[in-house]
């Protein structure tokens, strides 16, 4: 087989046009659901029955069904019901890239609030009271304690899901969403070059995969000084000798955080 | 006994059950100020619940606990036990009562600096210029000034420790609890954090310490109190009693703890 470098600049153009709209798929399920996560987790989390039940009832659905199936129900289903079509949401949910969101945001945030819950349970207790001890009010504790530490421990976790959220817009194609996998299939139905468009996709999205799985890794690395190698960090410790450095560079950075 | 200086913090019939555990059976203490009481015990005895129903981390089933004359506002669950009437007040009565850890418990994700200025900065609103002035004299006095930009998994745990005492002194309390502060230390470095707290207890401040140092018990404090199964089983001086005027429980306690010294 012979390499058409014509047709593959053409269709890497035609794709990368439809960046942004995978783009602007995964920044708004990733804002959207990020924040229902958020309230998710603090009834997950809730001394109460009933939001208790809720929260483990919602994440249960979410996490356990199929995403394309979720997005067909919000895309094909929510239309059957007379009141959605009356409401002032209409506008906006029989929009096919609104409901595209709607179901990313809605299923990434149930993963989303139990890596947080695994956060919150990894924070230690005495630091927590520590800080009820020097007089901290309960909404400064987990302002200042609870939620810096969550984020810390959750946020490797957390990309993963960014990468999932990444791969899952590509369901959007299913539901008319022209972003990459949408435009691709698009070529592939005019020209059957399947291998040549969908390896073209497939690049994209491991590019973008690549630039966000290090943009949080250096958030990690900047949130986490204290997980990191000490000669790194303080200037005090500059004047230890070389080979406690070496040893201390040789160290992976895994035992650091499960020490 | 400093009878002659006002009563600091007074803890009055305390009691405390886990489950069907009676832990506490109606323990009274005060303290003066410029008081400095050893609370030993057996492990079990419940020397640290009693310490942690004084700033409320636990909350006492019966008592009262008053900090210089203001008693803790409690009210009645439906289970009959008490609740803190008001967390504004426990807030601000914590405040004022420094607390030191057995496992030191600095914010892991805050510099030594930070872990400092965080109760003043935060609880008391003070400005953060003054808060980092004082943080480093304090820093200065437990001798690590040094470190100030170290986190906490960088530091010895006497190293933990100091910074802990720092932190909970940049509150200005009226009284210090320490629950066993160098119980989970190595023994190499159990002297420095005594250290500090001697010169602490000479600056005359008022301390309650929940120990197993003898030495400190002895040499430091001007009274001791023995907990035996939730009861107050021997109380007075050191000197009263180290020197067997004092119930053969204690004495027993002391000698056992001789012998495991000397092993």
């Amino acid at each position: 087989m012979n390499i058409d470098f014509e047709f593959l600049g053409d269709t890497l153009s035609k794709l990368l046009a439809a960046v942004p709209t995978t783009l602007g798929l995964f920044f708004a399920s990733l804002i959207v659901g990020g924040m229902l996560s958020l309230v998710i987790v603090a009834m997950r989390v809730s001394p109460n029955w009933a939001l208790n039940r809720f929260a483990r009832g919602y994440i249960l659905v979410f996490r356990g069904s199929p995403l394309l199936i979720q997005m067909f129900l919000v895309y094909y289903g929510l239309g059957q019901f007379p009141a959605v079509r009356e409401s002032f949401l209409w506008p906006l949910l029989r929009v096919p890239y609104v409901c595209a969101i709607v179901s990313l945001a809605l299923c990434t945030a149930g993963y989303t609030a139990e890596i947080i819950r695994g956060g919150l349970q990894s924070v230690p207790h005495g630091q927590i009271e520590a800080a009820l001890a020097v007089g901290m009010s309960r909404w400064t504790v987990l302002r200042r304690i609870i939620a810096p530490i969550t984020l810390r421990y959750a946020l490797p976790a957390y990309s993963t899901e960014a990468v999932l959220l990444v791969k899952s817009t590509a369901l959007a194609s299913l539901v008319t969403v022209w972003d990459v996998t949408g435009v691709a299939q698009q070529i592939i139905q005019r020209t059957y070059r399947t291998m040549e468009v969908f390896i073209c996709a497939a690049a994209i999205y491991l590019v973008l995969n690549f630039i966000i799985v290090r943009a949080l890794g250096m958030l990690e690395k900047k949130l986490s000084p204290h997980l990191r190698d000490r000669n790194a960090t303080s200037a005090t410790a500059q004047k230890k000798s070389s080979s406690v450095a070496l040893k201390a560079a040789t160290v992976p950075d895994s035992q650091h955080i499960d020490s | 006994m400093n009878t002659s200086t006002s009563i600091a913090l007074s803890a009055t019939n305390i009691h405390k059950s886990f489950g069907d555990a009676h832990v506490l059976k109606g323990i009274s203490l005060d303290a003066h100020e410029g008081d400095v009481i050893s609370i030993l015990g057996a492990s079990g005895s419940g020397k640290s619940t009693f310490l942690r129903c004084i700033n409320m981390l636990e909350t006492p089933d019966d008592g009262e606990v008053k900090l210089a004359g203001e008693a803790i506002e409690m009210k009645r669950g439906r289970d009959g036990r008490l609740q803190p009437g008001n967390r504004k007040q426990v807030d601000r009565i914590r405040s004022q009562l420094g607390m030191v850890f057995q496992s030191f418990n600095l914010w892991s994700h805050m510099t030594v600096m930070q872990n400092v200025i965080e109760g003043p900065l935060r609880v008391q609103k003070r400005t953060r210029a003054e808060c980092v002035e004082e943080a480093e004299q304090l820093l200065t006095k437990v001798g690590l000034y040094e470190k100030r930009d170290a986190y906490p998994a960088h530091l010895s745990g006497g190293q933990q420790q100091r910074v802990a005492i720092a932190r909970a002194l940049a509150m200005h309390p009226k009284v210090m609890l320490f629950d066993e502060p160098t119980s989970a230390l190595d023994p190499e470095l159990v002297g420095e954090v005594l250290r500090v707290m001697r010169a602490l207890a000479e600056e005359g401040r008022t301390m309650l310490v929940v120990t197993h140092e003898m030495g400190f018990a002895r040499h430091v404090s001007n009274r001791v109190m023995f907990l035996h199964q939730g009861q107050v089983d021997a109380e007075g001086t050191p000197d009263d009693l180290f020197n067997g005027r004092c119930s053969e429980r204690f004495q027993q306690f002391v000698s056992s703890h001789h012998s495991r010294a000397a092993n």
